[in-house]
C-alpha cells in the first residue's frame, strides 16, 4: 500500500520533503484544496448568484460598506462582493482545466514529434516556439482573445476564449520540455534495442519516451496554473474578459473598482484581488517545493542518509 | 510571468566545429543576429493571423455603426476587399520598413502613436528595472546565506508573493495607502498637470520625461513631481521582477555554494558572507543576465496593466485604449512593435552573456 501511494507525485513528495520545505509544501497543498473545494461548492457557499442583484427586500443597492446582508459589501454595479469572490473561484478552475488540458496534448504531441523526428521539422518548431515563449505572453492572450471572439463573451465563449488565449502562452513550454527530455531519452540503450527489435516509431514515441519524459509535468501544470489565473485576470481587467452576467471573473471585479479606489472604498478591489493573491499563492508553492524536491542542489539535506537507501523516485523506467 | 527556473535560453543556436579558429564570438554575434528576423517574421505573422480571423478591421471597430453601404466604402479604400495574401505581404513588407498602418478609430499614423508613447513605457520599464535590482538581488544574496533557516521562508514567501500579486492589484493597493489614505504621493499620471505643460514646451522634446526635464527653466522642482508620481507605479511593476530575481539569486548562489572551489575557499577559512558576495555571486550573474531579456518581455506586459492602473499615458495605456475602441490597427502595430523590441532586447542579451561567459559561444 505504501509502495503504491509513494509513486503517486505530491504524496511522494510530502513524505521526501523535511522541515521548511514541508511546511511550505503542506501550507501550499492546504491553500489549494481550500480553493477547489470552493470552486466546486460555489453554488452552496455563495450567499448570492454572481449576476444577482436583488432579493425579496428590493435591490442591493450599490457600493454599499461591508456588513449587514452583504458580509463584503457590495460592488459599483450593485454585486454582492462575497457572491463574486466565490463564484470566481469556479470560472478560475474551469479555465484552468481547459488551458492545461489544452496545452498539454498539443505541447506534448508536438515535442515528442519534433524530438524524436528531428531534422528541419524539428529546427522551424524550435524557432517558432522560442519567437513565441520571448513574447510578452499577455499581449499574446490579448491578441488571442481577440482572434477567438472578437471581443464579446457569454459564458463558454468567454471562458474558452480565456483558456485558448492562455493555451498558446502555454503551448511552446509544454513543447521545449518534453522536447529536450525526448531528444536525451532518444539515444538511451533502452530505445535502441527497441528500435532493433523492430518496434514502431509510434509505438517507441509512447511507450518508451513518453513515459520517462514526463517527470516534469507536475511541475509545469502548477506552475501554468498560477499563470493561467494571472493571465485570466489580466485579460478581465483590460475589458477582453467575460461579462459580469455570463460568469464572476475577479480582473473583472478589480477594472470596475479602479474609480472607486480613488474615492477611497477599497472592498470592492480589496477581496477579488485577495482571492487572486490567495489561490496563485497556494498553486506556486506547491510547484516551488515540487521543484527543490526535484532538484538534489535545492532538496534540504537533512535526511541525506536516509535517502541514500532509498531508491531514486525519478528513476527511468523502461 | 515565466518559469525561469526550468525553462534555460534558447539552444537553437547552431555549433560551429571545433577548432574552427579565434573568430568565435563574431561568428556567434551574426548567428545570433540572424535569428533576429525570423524572430520578428514569426511573431508578426502570428500576429496578423490572429487579427484576420476575425476578419477586416473596419468592420470590428464601426461594424453597426456605419450604414453597409459606407462600410464597403471604407473597406474597399482602405483595401481590405483584396485577396489576405496579397495584404500579407504588403504588411510584412511595410513592417519591414518601419510603417505600421494608420488608426482607424483616430486617423493617426501608428509610428507616431509608437514614438509619442513609447518614452513613457520607455520610462517606467526603467523606473521598474531599479526598483527589481535594489530589492531582488541582495534579498536573493540574504536568501542564499541563511538558506534552509526561517527568515529564508520568509523571503521566499515574499518572492512568491509579489509574482502572485497582479501588478494591477498591487498598484491599486499602494494608490488606496500611499495615494488615497495618507496622500503621500499623487493618485495617477506622470506628472501634474503644471510640470505635463512645461515639459510640452520644451525645444525639441524626446517624450521621455527625464530628458526633457533637463531643458526645463526649473529642473530641480520638474525632477521632484516626476519622480513623486514615478515611485507608486515604479514599485508595483518592479515587485514583479524583484520576486523573479530574488528567486533567480537564491537559487544560483545556493548551487554555485556547493561547487569545489567555493569549498575549497571555505576550508582556507573564508567567511560565508564573503562566499555568497564574491566567490558565488559572480557566477550566478549570467542566468541572471539571460532572465533580464525574459523579463523586458515580463516588464513590457505588466506595463499594459500597470499603465492602465495608473493613467500613464504610455503604450500600454493607449493598447487599451485602442483595445476598447475595436481599433485593432493600432492594436497589431502596437503588438508588432513590442515583438520588435523583444527580439532586439534578446539579442543584446545575449551577446552580453556571450561576453562575459566563453561557454555561451559555443
Amino acid at each position: 500500500m505504501t509502495k503504491i501511494l509513494d509513486r503517486l507525485p505530491v504524496v511522494r513528495h510530502v513524505r521526501q520533503s523535511v522541515g521548511l520545505q514541508r511546511g511550505m509544501l503542506v501550507t501550499g497543498l492546504a491553500i489549494t484544496a481550500v480553493f477547489v473545494l470552493t470552486a466546486i461548492f460555489a453554488p452552496i457557499i455563495a450567499p448570492y448568484g454572481y449576476s444577482q442583484l436583488r432579493d425579496a427586500s428590493g435591490t442591493f443597492g450599490a457600493q454599499l460598506p461591508p456588513g449587514g446582508a452583504h458580509l463584503l459589501g457590495t460592488t459599483v454595479g450593485g454585486y454582492d462582493v462575497l457572491s463574486r469572490v466565490i463564484w470566481g473561484t469556479q470560472t478560475a478552475v474551469i479555465v484552468i482545466i481547459v488551458a492545461v488540458l489544452l496545452s498539454i496534448f498539443a505541447g506534448v504531441a508536438l515535442g515528442l514529434i519534433s524530438g524524436y523526428i528531428g531534422g528541419w521539422l524539428d529546427r522551424v518548431l524550435v524557432v517558432i516556439a522560442d519567437a513565441i515563449y520571448a513574447f510578452p505572453s499577455l499581449l499574446l492572450a490579448i491578441v488571442a482573445a481577440i482572434a477567438i471572439s472578437g471581443g464579446q463573451s457569454s459564458f463558454w465563449g468567454g471562458i474558452l476564449a480565456a483558456a485558448i488565449s492562455i493555451t498558446f502562452v502555454f503551448i511552446p513550454q509544454y513543447f521545449r520540455v518534453i522536447r529536450a527530455e525526448t531528444v536525451r531519452i532518444k539515444s538511451e540503450a533502452y530505445v535502441e534495442s527497441a528500435k532493433v527489435i523492430g518496434s514502431g516509431a509510434p509505438r517507441i514515441m509512447v511507450q518508451h519516451v513518453l513515459r520517462n519524459a514526463t517527470r516534469t509535468l507536475p511541475l509545469i501544470f502548477t506552475l501554468n496554473s498560477s499563470e493561467a489565473i494571472l493571465t485570466l485576470a489580466g485579460l478581465g481587467f483590460l475589458g477582453f474578459g467575460i461579462e459580469p452576467t455570463a460568469a464572476a471573473e475577479w480582473g473583472y471585479d478589480l477594472n470596475k473598482s479602479l474609480s472607486d479606489v480613488t474615492s477611497g472604498i477599497w472592498w470592492t478591489s480589496l477581496f477579488p484581488g485577495l482571492a487572486i493573491v490567495l489561490s496563485v499563492l497556494g498553486i506556486t508553492l506547491v510547484g516551488e517545493s515540487l521543484n527543490d524536491l526535484a532538484d538534489p542542489r535545492l532538496r534540504t539535506r537533512r535526511r541525506a542518509e536516509v535517502a541514500a537507501h532509498t531508491p531514486d523516485p525519478l528513476e527511468v523506467q523502461p | 510571468m515565466t518559469a525561469p527556473e526550468i525553462a534555460g535560453p534558447a539552444s537553437v543556436v547552431p555549433t560551429t566545429r571545433p577548432g574552427t579558429g579565434g573568430n568565435k564570438l563574431l561568428r556567434f554575434i551574426i548567428v545570433r543576429f540572424l535569428l533576429i528576423f525570423p524572430t520578428i517574421f514569426i511573431l508578426v505573422t502570428l500576429v496578423f493571423v490572429l487579427m484576420r480571423t476575425i476578419g477586416d478591421p473596419i468592420t470590428a471597430a464601426l461594424g453597426g455603426r456605419l450604414p453597409a453601404d459606407q462600410l464597403a466604402q471604407r473597406i474597399e479604400e482602405a483595401g481590405y476587399n483584396r485577396p489576405i495574401l496579397v495584404q500579407y505581404f504588403e504588411y510584412i513588407g511595410q513592417v519591414f520598413t518601419g510603417n505600421f498602418g494608420e488608426t482607424i478609430s483616430d486617423h493617426r499614423p501608428v509610428v507616431d502613436v509608437l514614438v509619442r508613447y513609447g518614452g513613457a513605457t520607455l520610462e517606467l520599464a526603467f523606473y521598474a528595472l531599479i526598483v527589481a535590482f535594489i530589492v531582488g538581488i541582495p534579498l536573493g544574496m540574504l536568501a542564499a546565506y541563511v538558506r534552509d533557516r526561517w527568515p529564508d521562508a520568509i523571503l521566499r514567501v515574499f518572492a512568491i508573493l509579489c509574482y502572485a500579486t497582479p501588478v494591477f492589484f498591487a498598484g491599486l493597493l499602494l494608490k488606496l495607502i500611499f495615494a488615497v489614505g495618507l496622500g503621500w504621493l499623487p493618485v495617477a499620471g506622470r506628472a501634474s498637470v503644471r510640470t505635463e505643460l512645461q515639459l510640452t514646451r520644451v525645444d525639441d522634446p524626446t517624450g521621455i520625461y527625464l530628458i526633457d526635464a533637463l531643458k526645463t527653466s526649473n529642473p530641480g522642482a520638474v525632477y521632484a513631481d516626476l519622480l513623486a508620481h514615478a515611485v507608486l507605479p515604479g514599485v508595483a511593476l518592479g515587485l514583479l521582477t524583484a520576486g523573479i530575481f530574488l528567486r533567480l539569486v537564491r537559487t544560483n548562489v545556493i548551487g554555485t555554494l556547493s561547487m569545489d572551489y567555493v569549498d575549497s575557499a571555505r576550508s582556507r577559512g573564508v567567511r560565508e558572507y564573503r562566499l555568497v558576495t564574491k566567490h558565488a555571486l559572480k557566477p550566478a550573474s549570467i542566468p541572471i543576465i539571460t532572465v533580464i531579456g525574459l523579463q523586458i518581455a515580463v516588464l513590457l506586459g505588466g506595463a499594459v496593466l500597470t499603465e492602465t492602473t495608473f493613467e500613464w499615458q504610455g503604450l500600454g495605456f493607449m493598447l487599451t485604449q485602442y483595445l476598447t475602441a475595436r481599433d485593432f490597427v493600432a492594436v497589431q502595430g502596437i503588438v508588432a512593435l513590442l515583438a520588435v523590441i523583444v527580439a532586439l532586447t534578446n539579442f543584446i542579451v545575449d551577446i552580453i552573456a556571450a561576453l562575459i561567459d566563453p561557454r555561451v559561444r559555443y
